[in-house]
């Protein structure tokens, strides 16, 4: 039985748990990261690499912007290339009321220091003549764009390693608990101790609340994404659209990829599965926007495993049981790019008890009153 | 260079109606029955250009599994060459070949 | 109701399935991707090309003939429905294309027979135009009556070498060379076991004995191979047993070192593999009558395990009794008596065939960095060499994320087990223990259109 002492032990190589062992570490403190698998695996090592912050939720809004200033430099950070590339965001509105939706979110987002790009539907054709003519208007974010999500999380991990994180992979945490002055956390012929403990791990993260004696509404989410043949690369922009459960974006080499609507997945088995249902309902909802699209080829396609919460808003911050404890999980889909600002967010929490960046609504006792309520109701 | 000497050789001489396709602008005479990708490699070395590098390729297995010989016809589909059979007044479009029967950067 | 039985492939395998499954009226449903059945061993001209059948088929022209004739017997009493490419499969449906139409075909019981693709081993300049699959090759002149140049190299490790040589020379071609990459020794050793089907050693033997009558200059043993040409081949270099290089002039190179199943529908319907050993590749786990570890699911055919076209036959029969009993319905148990003892003896050639064609290590041995691995991405073997001692990649899925091996249009057909290979070489790992890369739909690309 291997013995490890640290200040703080994270469960979860994802890219949440990733990018707060290397800003902890970098912050003095020693670490060690448990993941069960590989780190970058799950859902940040397979999801569509938006890296997005328009259309987010207002309460995302300051974490999205933190993140949006570490993306550019990210490559410094970690000591390579991850394919991020500030192409932009382009959102599409199909109707005047959607338009309408547009401007009200940019007046929000601007407060934040997120600066859309309000286009007509003649101006967003002549700037973007990929574009369907049918076009009401269009919102562009020209700080945003997209990045590669299979080197992302494991360039964390490498630099994470490289500063002194003991990166363990293969290694499933079995069981964690909080002595009265420190953590203990079991793993296979390994025993860690430590002051802190963060729980990052992303859709199996509600197996270390219950032994807390904690709960969250925690699901499943399991997003659709496929890929077509490379082509010339014509569309300049990542591509959303109001109320509509698709999204996409070329690569520089020339394949599209596309992604909305339900996959499978089982978490007990850890399989995934593209839905070729979802997928064959998603070309008319795309051709729908940039006609070009129409008979290229599908060549792949997959899903992953996310963890999900009805306000499809994450839980961040302390736990309500257990000093020391720190949850960060939930991302509901949108987690890559928030990823490195949560990774200092959590170093923040530890280290000075309180982060810069307001994150009171994502804690975990918000759920409290539903649950209360839906007792009540039961009773 | 990619030369515009025959790839494919016709070995059997049969019977068949000869048609006319377009292979880059030019025409081809080929018979009923023929594939695409004997189409064009009786007249040519190679049915499309290698996307991430230099050079071409003149499809591989025959068989439909490499995916290595899709080429786009004027109707706007992407077909693989190996499994389509010609029909008449084709435009197969390679690629290789500009509109004045040369080929660019190599 | 009648149980709803999908047949996918309508090569040898599949139709003997069909005939056995119609023979008990249950009107199978029969998907193919080709128009016409035959598969690809007995592939037909498509119409308008039509030739005798001796001059496409040679020495295998009767069986042709037979299976050509046994499908066209069966009539109404099955569903065929060729020009259908599977793409998908889960929840006891297939997603299906046809003539540019998506589809569903829902099933009861599904009978893989989608046989097997050759087994690839990359070499300097293979991906030139004008450097086909041996299996390529033979499709060129079966289905076109072409050759694929006007002189033509052969290299490979199989019984598919001589044939196609065989094949090219009696249709008048121009053989540069027939190059094996495995020792002549082995052949002699496994004749014994060859004998366990005596037809089959006699065809074999005559084979070999046309080789030397057409005067085609051959080589065992040949322990490299390089194919020259800028643009397109131009010449092949070889090096022999004795380390001496020779260099020939040609224009055509088809080389392929065995086959490997066409198992991506298997993989995606669940069933379970392994590692074999013998043949250095993933198989479908295989139990009694050709089921698979999925209930349900049955292979048949090469797909299952490559035996070849006779023995495809009689798995596609075999596979058929096994629904049938699994259906409760009752047939004559004396044929399948008389097909397994068949198989028993047909397992022993293949034994011996495995032994007289060993898989050619040393070619990957002799991969250098520069080399293309994959052909679709342009992925050499130094990128993932230098990705593992990097990143320490331990399995060939993880490789594939972080350097594009596999993710092209043929999802890691061609190049999958050659990724596999270079991992375990340069890790040490074992190869059973570097795995295979996952099956993704759709099986080969659909097109998205409205
Ligand atoms: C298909 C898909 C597409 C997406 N597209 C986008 C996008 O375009 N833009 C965007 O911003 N976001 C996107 N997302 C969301 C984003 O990927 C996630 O929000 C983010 O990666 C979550 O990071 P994580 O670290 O919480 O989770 P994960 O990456 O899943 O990490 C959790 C880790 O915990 C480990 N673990 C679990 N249990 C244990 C245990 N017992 N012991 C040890 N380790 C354990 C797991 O193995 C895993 O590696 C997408 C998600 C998916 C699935
Ligand atoms: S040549 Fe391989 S798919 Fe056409």
């Amino acid at each position: 039985m291997e013995r490890l002492s640290v200040d703080v032990a994270i469960i979860g190589g994802g890219i949440v748990g990733c990018a707060a062992a290397l800003a902890l570490r970098k912050a003095g403190l020693t670490v060690a990261l448990l993941e069960k698998g590989l780190c970058g695996a799950q859902a940040s090592g397979i999801n569509a690499g938006g890296v997005r912050q328009q259309g987010r939720h207002v309460t995302e809004l300051p974490m999205t912007r933190r993140a949006a200033k570490l993306w550019p430099r990210l490559h410094e950070t970690l000591g390579e290339d991850v394919e991020f590339r500030q192409v932009g965001h382009l959102r599409l509105a199909r109707s005047e009321q959607d338009v309408q939706m547009l401007e009200d979110y940019a007046v929000t987002a601007r407060e934040h220091g997120l600066y859309l790009q309000l286009n007509s539907g003649t101006v967003t054709r002549e700037m973007f003549p990929w574009v369907s003519g049918k076009i009401a208007g269009s919102s562009l974010a020209v700080e945003d764009g997209h990045a590669n999500p299979r080197l992302v999380t494991p360039a964390y991990s490498r630099a994470a390693r490289s500063h002194g994180v003991h990166v363990l992979e293969f290694t499933p945490v079995e069981h964690a608990q909080w002595t009265g002055s420190n953590f203990e956390i079991q793993a296979p012929r390994l025993v860690v101790k430590s002051r802190h403990l963060v729980n990052a791990a992303g859709a199996w993260a509600g197996k270390f609340l219950s032994f807390f004696g904690e709960s969250a509404p925690l699901t499943l989410r399991t997003p659709n994404l496929f890929v077509t043949e490379p082509v010339s690369y014509f569309m300049t922009k990542s591509i959303a659209v109001c109320g509509g459960a698709v999204y996409f974006r070329q690569v520089e080499r020339g394949n599209v990829v596309l992604g909305g609507g339900p996959g499978w997945g089982d978490l007990k088995s850890e399989r995934s599965r593209n839905r070729a249902d979802t997928t064959l309902g998603q070309f008319a909802r795309a051709i729908e926007l940039v006609p070009e699209l129409s008979g290229l080829h599908i060549i792949r396609s997959w899903s992953g495993l996310e963890g999900d919460l009805p306000d499809k808003l994450p839980i961040i911050g302390a736990s309500r049981t257990t000093p020391n404890l720190v949850h960060a999980f939930g991302l509901c889909g949108h987690g890559f790019q928030l990823g490195p600002a949560i990774g200092e967010i959590l170093c923040e929490l530890i280290r000075d008890g309180r982060s810069q960046t307001p994150i009171d609504a994502f804690c975990i006792s918000r759920f409290d009153a539903v649950a209360h309520q839906k007792m009540a109701g039961a009773g | 260079m990619i030369s515009e000497s025959p790839q494919f050789h016709r070995l059997a001489e049969r019977s068949g109606e000869q048609l006319v396709i377009t292979v880059d602008n030019r025409d081809v005479a080929v018979r009923q029955g023929d594939l695409i990708i004997t189409a064009v490699l009786l007249h040519q070395k190679a049915i499309r250009r290698f996307e991430f590098g230099d050079g071409f390729r003149a499809g591989y297995c025959l068989m439909a599994a490499c995916q290595d010989c899709w080429v786009s016809l004027g109707d706007g589909r992407r077909v693989r060459a190996c499994d389509t059979i010609v029909e008449p007044g084709m435009e197969v479009r390679t690629g290789i070949f500009n509109a004045n029967g040369k080929t660019e950067n190599c | 109701m009648l149980a709803k039985i999908v047949i996918v492939g309508a090569g040898p395998a599949g139709i003997r399935a069909a005939e056995v499954l119609a023979g008990a009226g249950l009107q199978p449903v029969v998907l193919d991707e080709a128009r016409q059945p035959g598969g690809q061993i007995y592939r037909q001209p498509p119409p308008g090309a039509e030739r005798d059948a001796f001059t496409l088929y040679g020495s295998e022209a009767g069986k042709a003939r037979n299976i050509h004739a046994a499908f066209g017997r069966l009539g109404k009493s099955v569903d065929y429905r060729p020009d259908t490419l599977v793409w998908n499969c889960s929840s006891n449906a297939l997603n299906i294309l046809h003539k540019g139409r998506q589809g569903i075909v829902p099933y009861d019981r599904l009978l893989i027979a989608t046989g097997a693709f050759d087994r690839v081993i990359p070499f300097p300049g293979w991906t030139l135009p004008g450097v086909f699959t041996l299996g390529g090759a033979q499709i060129a002149l079966k289905a076109q009556g072409v050759s694929i140049g006007k002189r033509v190299a052969l290299i490979g490790a199989g019984p598919l070498l001589p044939l196609v040589a065989s094949q090219y020379l009696e249709a008048g071609a121009d053989v540069a060379a027939v190059l094996d990459v495995t020792p002549f020794g082995a052949k002699i050793r496994a004749l014994r076991g060859m004998l366990a089907v005596p037809e089959y050693a006699r065809r074999g033997l005559s084979l070999l004995l046309k080789l030397k009558k057409f005067g085609v200059p051959t080589a065992y043993d040949v322990r490299a191979i390089e194919v020259t040409g800028n643009w397109h081949v131009d010449g092949l270099k070889w090096r022999d047993g004795a380390g001496r290089w020779h260099r020939i002039a040609c224009d055509a190179v088809a080389a392929s070192f065995g086959l490997k199943p066409e198992m991506q529908l298997a993989d995606l319907a669940g069933c379970a593999t392994y590692f074999d050993e013998a043949t250095r590749q993933w198989l479908p786990s295989l139990q009694a009558g050709g089921r698979s570890s999925v209930p349900d699911v049955y292979l048949a055919g090469d797909c299952a395990a490559i035996g070849g076209a006779d023995v495809a036959e009689l798995t596609g029969k075999r596979a058929a009794y096994s629904v049938l009993r699994d259906l409760g319905i009752g047939f004559a148990a004396d044929e399948l008596k008389g097909i397994e003892t068949t198989l028993a003896r047909h397992t022993r050639l293949r034994k011996a065939l495995d032994a007289a064609y060993p898989f050619p290590t040393h070619l990957i041995d002799a991969m250098s960095d520069s080399l293309t691995l994959c052909r679709c991405e342009g992925v050499t073997v130094g990128e993932l060499r230098a990705s593992y001692v990097k990143t320490s990649a331990p399995d060939v899925n993880r490789l594939k994320a972080f350097t594009r091996v596999g993710m092209g249009r043929c999802q890691g057909r061609v190049c999958g087990a050659m990724a596999a290979e270079i991992l375990a070489g340069q890790s040490g790992a074992s190869l059973p223990d570097v795995g295979r890369l996952r099956g993704q739909h759709p099986i080969k690309p659909i097109p998205m259109v409205v």
